[in-house]
């Protein structure tokens, strides 16, 4: 027996639309069996991760905040992957982000700096994640170097550069030795939307950028280049679409709201910066991309179900003393099913059975 | 001289795991497939070997242990990159983010145990030469058996038909296909291989690297490994030269620290990944005109019936 593959003719759209459905499914599927392995009742533990975080005020808003990052992030990535441009380095480029906003929040610390201090951090922060995005974009265009491993390799630079800083000459003075700068004043800070709760600001901003992208993908030329692009490269230079123009386009803006998502995370919900500021977000979010199917409002979506993913993980471990690596290993296992329905779309699956199977090399 | 000496065996030691990790990976790209879950076979590797060795004691199970994890692990990437013809740079790094997940979860009841480290080999009489008795004839097994392997690697490739086939599938495999050769059979070869031997450099980190296992102690190395088979153009001899250029950055790294030279150790720390880049850029823009890839590399293949 035998799985073979048969090319569709077209595309089937009804399996494009269920697919997500279809993996998540599976997913819960083999975490079921994981949770047995570990001995874990499994119907409690799917109840801490998927439902238990829905139940409470506190909880819902905590999504949301864990959501912001993941679909900024996944917006910028899926600009790069329809322009077929590999960005794996958001992780650095969120880090870089964070690093450049929070110089000015240092500097400014305790002096009477005014309303510009937070819009500056936030245009700063953008516009060094979209630089550090450029290395890789500019080695990939201008030399032929992979994309792929330079921005990978640059995310650990990021994290060395952030982890001298706060152990170096941005410490804390009062911080009991920790690696950590002072907490920020509150021009500094990025303000919250309910008092005394944890949605900020930040969020909004998300959505503002899936709106952005919604109406660039759909509207206008730049994003009908970008998709094409992607999809058929030879028609795009029929098209006479310049293609590494893209490259540089889409990391510079994936960059830059990778720096933006990285500096909200630190002036809004850490309030400082410190090692260890991203549970892999810029990884996280390649899921949310492949999961939202680079739409801009399936990634808002996928965003969500991952952030849950976060918050159901620790209410599991607290609850259940489940280790906080299946987070991982689940979100890993759902982006090998998105990916394996994603097949679905082009091709048919068959089995075949080798004494009905025609002689190799007749054709 | 006992500096140098040091020196060497330290340089030895850091290269191994990216010599064994990159040789994998060759024979994979070779075949016609890019497989970027290096880092996640690597790092499952790390935390099986670990495990096996502490449980029996034995640095010999330890070593399959990783080497069964590793294939393992390539096995999930050959069943999706070739059965179901899924992209192979989105598998590779879901492979990547699975086996850091995975690592962390088989390792956490291991994290602060000890074991034995791989012995170093002592022959009495050569190992006591002075400079090069130690260097050549005092390393554990794996830097002998990283030799061996990468010498078989060229001998297969280059001097036997299954190389030949496996390199024409990786340079047109619809003309190999044609001949009539089993293309994805083949690939599905390689790509255990290559994931063999990830799991394999990973499980050296915790068994004769370091006598312990932490989380994330591959820490990029199988990034590198494959930084390194660009940079060897895809030729196993290059490759070794490579591995061995790369490991003494690694150990420059770290002396320098020693030696109290006054840049802080991090930037320090960050110069084998700003190395890759450079490196990438300039052998990229060296070999501008015409690439050494294998051409069918990265390419998905579904076979016409």
């Amino acid at each position: 027996m035998q799985l073979v593959l048969e090319k569709r003719s077209e595309r089937s759209n009804t399996i494009a639309l269920v697919s997500p459905l279809i993996a998540i499914g599976l997913t819960i599927a083999t975490m079921v069996i994981l949770f047995a392995i570990l001995g874990k009742n499994p119907l409690l533990a799917l109840h801490a991760y998927f439902i238990a975080p829905l139940t409470d005020g506190y909880s819902l808003q905590e999504i949301a905040v864990k959501a912001t990052p993941l679909v900024m992030i996944a917006i910028g990535l899926s600009l790069c992957y329809l322009a077929n441009a590999w960005n794996i380095g958001a992780e650095g480029q969120f880090l870089i982000g964070a690093v450049a906003g929070s110089w000015i929040a240092v500097k400014t610390q305790g002096t009477d700096a005014g309303a510009w201090v937070l819009p500056a951090m936030l245009v700063l922060a953008a516009g060094a994640g979209a630089l550090y995005a450029l290395i890789p974009a500019i080695c990939k265009v201008k030399f032929g170097a992979s994309e792929i491993l330079t921005s990978l390799m640059l995310v650990y630079v990021a994290d060395l550069l952030l982890d001298y800083l706060v152990r170096g000459p941005w410490r804390d003075p009062h911080g009991f030795n920790f690696p950590t700068t002072a907490e920020f004043d509150p021009v500094a800070t990025v303000p919250l939307l309910i008092e005394g709760g944890r949605l900020h600001l930040g969020s909004i901003i998300a959505l503002l950028v899936v709106a952005a992208a919604a109406i660039l993908l759909g509207r206008t030329i730049k994003g009908f280049e970008i998709r094409v692009v992607g999809a058929a490269p030879r028609a795009a230079r029929f098209g006479g679409f310049n293609a590494n123009q893209l490259v540089i386009l889409t990391f510079a803006v994936s960059g830059a709201l990778a720096g933006l998502a990285g500096i909200i995370e630190v002036a809004g919900p850490v309030g400082h910066l410190q090692p260890g500021i991203s549970p892999g977000y810029g990884f996280t979010a390649i899921i949310v991309a492949f999961l939202g199917r680079l739409n801009p409002l399936g990634i808002l979506i996928a965003g969500l179900f991952l952030a849950l993913t976060f918050i159901g993980g620790e209410q599991a471990q607290i609850a259940m003393k489940i280790p906080l690596d299946v987070t991982k290993v689940f979100q890993g296992i759902l982006l090998f099913y998105v990916l394996a329905c994603d097949s679905l779309i082009l091709y048919r699956f068959k089995l075949v059975f080798p004494n009905r199977q025609v002689a190799r090399g007749a054709g | 001289m006992e500096l140098v000496e040091a020196i060497i065996l330290s340089v030895l030691a850091a290269s191994t795991p990216l010599l064994i990790a990159a040789t994998g990976e060759l024979v994979t790209e070779r075949s016609g497939v890019l497989n970027l879950g290096v880092e996640g076979m690597m790092i499952v590797g790390a935390a099986c070997g670990f495990a096996g060795a502490w449980l029996t004691g034995s640095i010999l199970v330890g070593a399959l242990f990783g080497i069964v994890a590793g294939t393992l692990m390539s096995l999930i990437f050959a069943l999706m990159a070739l059965g179901l013809a899924v992209n192979q740079v989105a598998t590779g790094l879901a492979l990547t983010i699975l086996g850091i997940g995975l690592s962390g979860l088989i390792g956490a009841g291991f994290v602060g145990e000890r074991i034995t480290p791989a012995a170093h080999l002592h022959l009495p009489g050569l190992s006591d030469i002075p400079l090069i008795g130690r260097v050549l004839f005092g390393e554990d097994a794996f830097v002998y058996f990283s030799i061996a392997l990468i010498i078989g690697v060229w001998w297969f490739l280059y001097r036997t038909r299954a190389g030949l086939i496996l390199r024409a599938c990786g340079d047109n495999h619809v003309s190999a296909h044609a001949l009539g050769y089993p293309v994805l059979r083949i690939r599905t070869f390689a790509v255990m291989f290559g994931g063999a031997c990830a799991g394999l450099a990973g499980a050296y980190l915790p068994l004769a690297y370091t006598p312990f296992f932490i989380p994330g102690m591959t820490a990029g190395r199988g990034w590198i490994a494959l930084a390194l088979v660009v940079f060897s153009s895809w030729r196993p001899g290059r490759l070794v030269i490579g591995a061995y250029l790369f490991g003494a950055v690694t150990i420059l790294q770290l002396h320098a620290q020693g030696w109290g030279v006054g840049i802080p150790s991090q930037f320090m720390s960050a110069l084998p990944y700003l190395a890759t880049v450079i490196v990438l850029v300039l052998l990229s823009r060296a070999r501008t005109g015409g690439s050494t890839a294998p051409a069918a590399l990265g390419t998905v293949f579904v076979p016409d019936r």
